[in-house]
């Protein structure tokens, strides 16, 4: 496990998953990877496909309709990989709680490995969580959910066409 | 020469072993010389090696519905491609005497698997954006590959032999063709390379990895390994060709000249890399078929005529 997550964890790639979201949280992750911040000091570089990511940031409530893409998405990522929400919206589904197209908060059917407060969190907040992750997981006091869980991910992806292909 | 050396040849020095670390060297100075235009830090000495580690402890996703083996095995045609050209490549740099005839176009056949593999990876994998990016690639491959021979032309005529041993002991750098050939050589080193500005086949933007779209895990690695390797090899490879003179002279100065023009031409590389758009295919097709491929015409006529 130490190996895994010290090599893990030298070299995120980071792919971001935004859904249903007011685009703040996401203009703030992208204000994160600006030469300002310069992550890839620590490794931390941006991707464009699923299937290279190591950390998968997830921002907005995922309606109705994006939470099964989402789901299936998700389910394509290769293990080890790491989830972290961004914002409220994942956690509680904030302002878009009682809207007509609001689903339940992605913390409720989403293995999140840990959550990023703020509305929107600022991109000090963001490198602060990311850091404190790396932390945890190094200390061996979390382990990354996608391995405690094998199949949950697969398990929940659903099948396209019952609701989502209309 | 016994069968164990050969071997032992193939997997340190100056194949595998070498030729990766070397790579994965050059492809921290691409990261760092990009860092530094951009006015940041840039990563540590050793992150290419952190990510190429990580990436062997990260599962294999094989898409549903490809060509399984030929999605596994792709990586592999690029990755023996590029550590046998290396060898033979250092082969002829360090021991002149030992190259065998044609071995030059060897080398460039060998230089081409690379992208071969990545076309044939990309479609096995089934993604359309994949096959958007393997077409991309293929477009590529048939604009810069003739140029890239008649580059290779110049150093040819002026040595009047197509053995790497021979070669390596003049300087076409140091004439009017042999400065126009590697002008256009380094256009085309550029397009092998698939950097920006011929970046289109990976195309981040639009294709989100393209070409690599479906690739994780160990075979992922093995594809960032080849480009880091290839990154090292071609600049060597235009060094042998147009400043091997310099290199393998006696004494420790030619070598270190060498290493400045290797240097030089990496570092060319990446300062295009950061400061141009990417072009679409049609511009790089025409901008390689028109000025790159008149530029290097003009060098194997001048060469022709002795300049």
């Amino acid at each position: 496990m130490g190996y895994t997550v010290n090599a893990l964890t030298k070299s995120l790639n980071v792919f971001h998953l935004g859904g249903s979201a007011c685009n703040n949280c996401d203009i703030e992750i992208l204000d994160a990877l600006t030469p300002r911040y310069d992550l890839e000091r620590f490794g931390i570089t941006l991707v464009g496909s699923i299937r290279h990511a190591d950390l998968i940031l997830l921002s907005g409530i995922f309606n109705k309709k994006a939470r099964l893409r989402m789901l299936e998405v998700l389910a394509q990522a290769p293990r080890p990989y790491l989830v972290v929400a961004i914002g409220g919206c994942p956690a509680s589904g904030l302002i878009f709680r009682d809207s007509y197209n609001f689903y339940a908060a992605p913390a409720d059917y989403v293995p999140i490995d840990a959550f990023i407060p703020g509305c929107p969190p600022k991109p000090e907040a963001i490198i602060s969580g990311v850091v404190t992750v790396i932390k945890a997981l190094r200390e061996g006091a979390m382990v990354p959910k996608c391995l405690g869980e094998p199949d949950r991910a697969g398990e929940m992806a659903p099948v396209p066409q019952a609701e989502g292909a209309a | 020469m016994n069968s164990t050396r050969v071997f032992l040849e193939f997997l340190l020095f100056p194949g595998l072993l070498f030729t990766a670390a070397a790579g994965l060297l050059t492809s921290w100075v691409d990261r760092k010389v990009t860092a530094m235009v951009q006015m940041r830090v840039g990563p540590p000495l050793l992150q290419p090696f952190y990510d190429l580690r990580k990436y062997f402890i990260k599962e294999t996703c094989v898409p549903e519905g490809g060509a399984t083996g030929l999605f596994l095995l792709a990586p592999l045609i690029g990755f023996a491609g590029v550590t046998l050209a290396s060898l033979i490549l250092w082969r002829a740099l360090l021991n002149p005497q030992v190259t065998f005839v044609g071995d030059l176009i060897v080398l460039v056949y060998l230089l081409m698997m690379p992208a071969l593999g990545v076309v044939l990876g990309a479609f096995a994998s089934r993604n359309p954006l994949a096959s958007m990016g393997g077409s991309r690639e293929i477009q590529l491959m048939i604009a810069y590959e003739l140029p890239l021979v008649l580059v290779v032309l110049v150093p040819v005529i002026q040595a009047e032999s197509i053995r790497l041993g021979e070669l390596v002991n003049g300087t076409p750098a140091a004439t009017w063709s042999g400065a126009l050939a590697l002008l256009a050589g380094l256009a085309c080193m550029q397009a092998k390379l698939t950097i920006v500005p011929f970046d289109m086949p990976e195309a981040e933007t639009e294709l989100t990895g393209g070409v690599f779209i479906e690739y994780s895990g160990p075979p992922l690695g093995v594809y960032k390994l080849t480009r880091a390797m290839m990154l090292f090899t071609l600049p060597v490879f235009l060094v042998a060709l147009f400043f091997g003179g310099f290199v393998i002279g006696p004494g420790l100065a030619p070598k270190l000249w060498g290493l400045l023009a290797w240097f030089v031409l990496v570092a060319l590389t990446v300062v295009i890399r950061n400061t141009t758009p990417r072009l679409r295919t049609d511009q790089a097709v025409k901008f390689f078929w028109g000025p790159v491929s008149l530029l290097a015409l003009a060098a194997v006529v001048l060469a022709w005529m002795g300049y």
